[in-house]
């Protein structure tokens, strides 16, 4: 009778048991085992601009160059590059040891093939507006590639670095599958893409960038953050990728986790309206930007998990918020120029918002509303499902907006489509003047960096003054991970590429 | 035979209702395929380059003209292609389904297990502390909302033992049953409750009802042992509430539970439609809703025929 006792005792046991072994498999040596709240959407490199698919490529696909940590243009396809002298001419000498997932040799003919699909508009990619400069490109033998611009274009280099100019197989877009096959010339090759479930990435062992540290990367989509974290507790991930700032401050908090912080290029904001009364008026934009203390935005909606920033965000650019308008709350200011604009009493507004993305739009939306109280403004926060946010937001159809704009490395492709009086985004901003548009038409031509530098300060200064938009602050990206991976660095512009060069100890 | 065939013909006019009120209702929402899968950059896309995509996504036509294609695909089998995926719509929720139903499975097991007799048990004593308990018991679990209880196992296991179940792709069970096991067990925990808390107060008040009853007083009478009376007699006609629960209860299920799933990260129907929904992924949501909509009718259905096995004084679709 103990004996029967005891051995169910011992079938239980071995039941549970097996069930939390089950539950606790220890990660493979050599693959990276992570995870991510959002998947891709899609695989064709050109057209995917969301920041959870471009994450995916960047391992997959390559462009002709790309951004180092510190935004500097660095080899990637392209072993060389050099600019005529006019900025008419840009001309690339291909690496001979780059090579496709399938084996075959990275040619000229796929990068010109490439290109003219990225441009023909049959494709819909989205990041044409990028190189419409590029009039005729030219393939004088295999490994040289020349592109003929339209008029002197210096910002298109940094445009190149982009996984929107990645290089694909000129066979594969003939034969239509680009989008449905993978085949890049990444440190990685896709081996298996369940959407919204997980992706299994093999190294890719010809990658003319060195050896990649891993054999591949098993990723989970996980898409609650909190799960993620429990994931990382459990060791069930080595490496996550996080995006909500209030689940990744956890993050250190956890022993043996570590949290990896990189200033990022997106900026959050509060848009204006200025086609809209009374935000037409200048001294009433100007007195919403001297109403609002954004370090105290920064702190209540974001744990002050961010840099105040003016209208650019890359270091090259970036000035010292304190030299731009009204960057320190002045009520009295504010106030005043709202009754020299006829506003003593304040004016009712509405301000979108998206919901969830980012994670803090809700209470940005509610630390601005009870501040422009103070002078009388009287907000109603309208949230929105992402969709709906992003339809009326190119509609244009809001007073105001909580928005994260996603920025880019250099000023006259971050903001040409918004401050020219030719960019395609005019209907969201809904305001330029002669002095914005100069500016971007000489720094867009200017080759010389400190000349550069001091267009671009200008057209900050100017923009902040001009307050069309309230600038906030700059967030960072979150990426955490177990003590055993190394070598992981991460860049401004959120790049998950690091990951090539990571190994577990 | 003459109820059920009544009850089957009407499958394919509810179904054609459903299909239009989906087809209409995703479209009314702002946003397309476009925006979806472009964000604000859709924003810098020229009108030649919005036409090609919208050809690509099938938006360039009437809505007339594409509900009329997509019907007459849903009739010969084929619910279109989901653009998210780039599979046949059908491959999509067949290969969600088995989780979703699984999960069903299991919660509902939970809950019958549990709450039948907790609801049994409460009300032969009613009025006593532990009829109180049960009550109590059974207002916490349907007041708790699922992730509550979802992310407090996550954490307390995570944080308090370090470990978790596997999240992220779903195991079968005939793949591996431990594992499939150890993975769906505290979703269905976490479902369960508040489906164990309904079935509980549901069982609780049919069984005093019937346990008032005339038949039970004179079987007590006559000298049938308690528990004889309680569960050969009283229980098979308590049940028939507990069934109309469980059936509609299990018909949402197989809806799949967005949130559960969510938060244990489980690849199954419910979030595969939230997902769809916001990549405005349009064949899959409507074939996701015709899907769900028919296993609806097929539950009600069999629920509507299990009352004649309880309780063979009611006549399905006639005069009783």
């Amino acid at each position: 009778m103990t004996l029967k006792i005891a051995s169910k005792w011992l079938a239980c046991a071995a039941v549970v048991g097996g069930l939390m072994g089950a539950t606790a498999t220890p990660s493979l040596a050599a693959t990276l085992k992570m995870a991510w709240a959002q998947d891709a959407t899609g695989l064709d490199p050109h057209k995917q601009t969301a920041f959870s698919s471009i994450r995916l490529l960047e391992l997959i696909y390559e462009p002709l160059v790309r951004l180092d940590g510190d935004l500097k243009i660095v080899p990637a396809l392209a072993k060389e590059w050099t600019f005529s002298p006019d900025a008419k001419t840009l001309t690339f000498k291909l690496d001979p040891a780059a090579k496709f997932h399938n084996g075959a040799a990275v040619t000229s003919a796929d990068v010109k093939a490439s290109f003219t699909r990225i441009l023909d508009q049959a494709t819909g990619a989205a990041a044409r507006a990028n190189y419409v400069s590029i009039a005729s490109i030219d393939t004088p033998d295999d490994k040289t590639v020349v592109f003929n611009l339209s008029q002197p274009d210096v910002p298109l280099l940094t445009a190149m670095g982009s996984i929107n100019a990645a290089i694909v197989p000129a066979s594969e877009i003939t034969g239509g599958k680009i989008g449905t096959a993978a085949i890049g010339t990444g440190p990685f090759k896709l081996e298996k893409w369940e959407p919204n479930q997980k992706e299994v990435l093999k190294a890719h062992a010809e990658w003319a960038g060195g050896k990649v540290g891993v054999d591949g990367i098993d990723i989970s989509v996980l898409p609650d953050e909190n799960a993620i974290l429990a994931a990382l507790r459990a060791k069930q991930v080595d490496f996550a990728l996080l995006n909500d700032p209030l689940v990744a401050t956890l993050v250190p908090k956890v022993a043996g986790l570590t949290l990896n912080r990189k200033p990022v290029l997106s900026y959050h904001v509060l848009q204006l309206n200025p086609s809209r009364k009374p935000m037409t008026e200048l001294a009433v934009r100007q007195a919403i930007s001297c109403a609002i203390d954004r370090q105290d935005v920064l702190d209540t909606a974001l744990l002050g998990e961010g840099q105040i920033t003016g209208p650019l965000t890359m270091p090259l650019y970036r000035s010292d918020p304190n030299s731009l308008f009204c960057y320190k709350k002045d009520l009295e200011k504010a106030k005043k120029l709202m009754a020299d604009a006829g506003f003593k009493d304040g004016f009712s507004a509405t301000v979108i918002a998206a919901t969830g993305e980012p994670p803090t739009a809700a209470s940005e939306a509610q630390v601005i509303q009870s501040q422009l109280k103070e002078i009388g403004i009287k907000l109603d926060i309208k949230l929105m499902e992402l969709n709906v946010y992003v339809d009326t937001w190119l509609k244009g159809d809001f007073d105001m907006a909580v928005a994260l704009n996603g920025g880019r490395a250099d000023p006259y492709t971050m903001y040409n489509r918004y401050w020219t009086k030719a960019g395609n985004l005019q209907k969201v901003s809904n305001y330029a003047d002669d002095t914005l548009d100069d500016l971007m038409q000489k720094g867009r031509v200017e080759t010389d960096v400190a000349k550069r530098k001091e267009i671009f300060a200008a057209f900050d200064k100017h923009l902040a003054e001009k307050s069309p938009w309230i600038w906030l602050y700059t967030g960072y990206s979150y990426t955490a991970q177990q003590q055993n991976v190394q070598n992981f660095v991460a860049t401004p512009d959120g790049s998950l590429f690091g990951l090539s060069k990571v190994s577990l100890k | 035979m003459n109820y059920l065939l009544r009850r089957l013909v009407t499958f394919p006019l509810v179904m054609l209702g459903v299909s239009i009120l989906v087809f209409v209702a995703i479209r009314l929402v702002p946003g397309d395929s476009i925006t979806a899968m472009l964000g604000t950059e859709a924003g810098l896309l020229t009108p030649d380059q919005r036409q090609a995509l919208a050809a690509y996504f099938g938006l360039d036509q009437g809505w007339l003209v594409q509900y009329g294609k997509w019907l007459s695909g849903v009739v010969s089998g084929d619910l279109g292609l989901s653009v998210t995926y780039g599979k046949p719509v059908l491959d999509v929720i067949l290969q969600r389904f088995p989780l979703t139903l699984e999960l069903a499975f299991l919660s509902m097991v939970i809950a019958l297990c549990c709450g039948v007799p907790l609801g049994v048990f409460a009300a032969t004593r009613n009025g006593r502390g532990s009829d109180l308990g049960v009550r109590i018991f059974a207002m916490i679990g349907q007041s708790t909302p699922s992730f509550v209880i979802g992310l407090g196992i996550i954490y307390v296991l995570s944080a308090g033992f370090g470990i978790l179940p596997s999240m992220g792709e779903y195991i079968p069970f005939a793949q591996d049953p431990l594992g499939n096991l150890s993975q769906l067990i505290l979703p269905a925990l976490t479902l369960g409750l508040s489906f164990t808390a309904s079935v509980t107060r549901i069982s609780r008040s049919a069984m005093l009802d019937v346990l008032s009853d005339d038949y039970v007083r004179t079987a007590r009478s006559k000298g049938v042992p308690k528990r004889k009376v309680i569960w050969r007699h009283a229980l098979p006609n308590a049940l028939i509430p507990v069934v109309t629960l469980s059936g509609v209860e299990f018909g949402y299920l197989l809806g799949g539970a967005v949130l559960v799933e969510q938060i244990f990260a489980l690849p199954g129907l419910g979030r595969m439609t939230l997902e769809a929904i916001l990549q405005r992924d349009y064949a899959l949501v409507q074939g996701a809703v015709l899907f769900v909509a028919l296993n609806f009718m097929i539950v009600n259905l069999l629920v509507d025929l299990a009352y004649v096995t309880l309780d063979p004084r009611i006549r399905l679709g006639g005069r009783s």
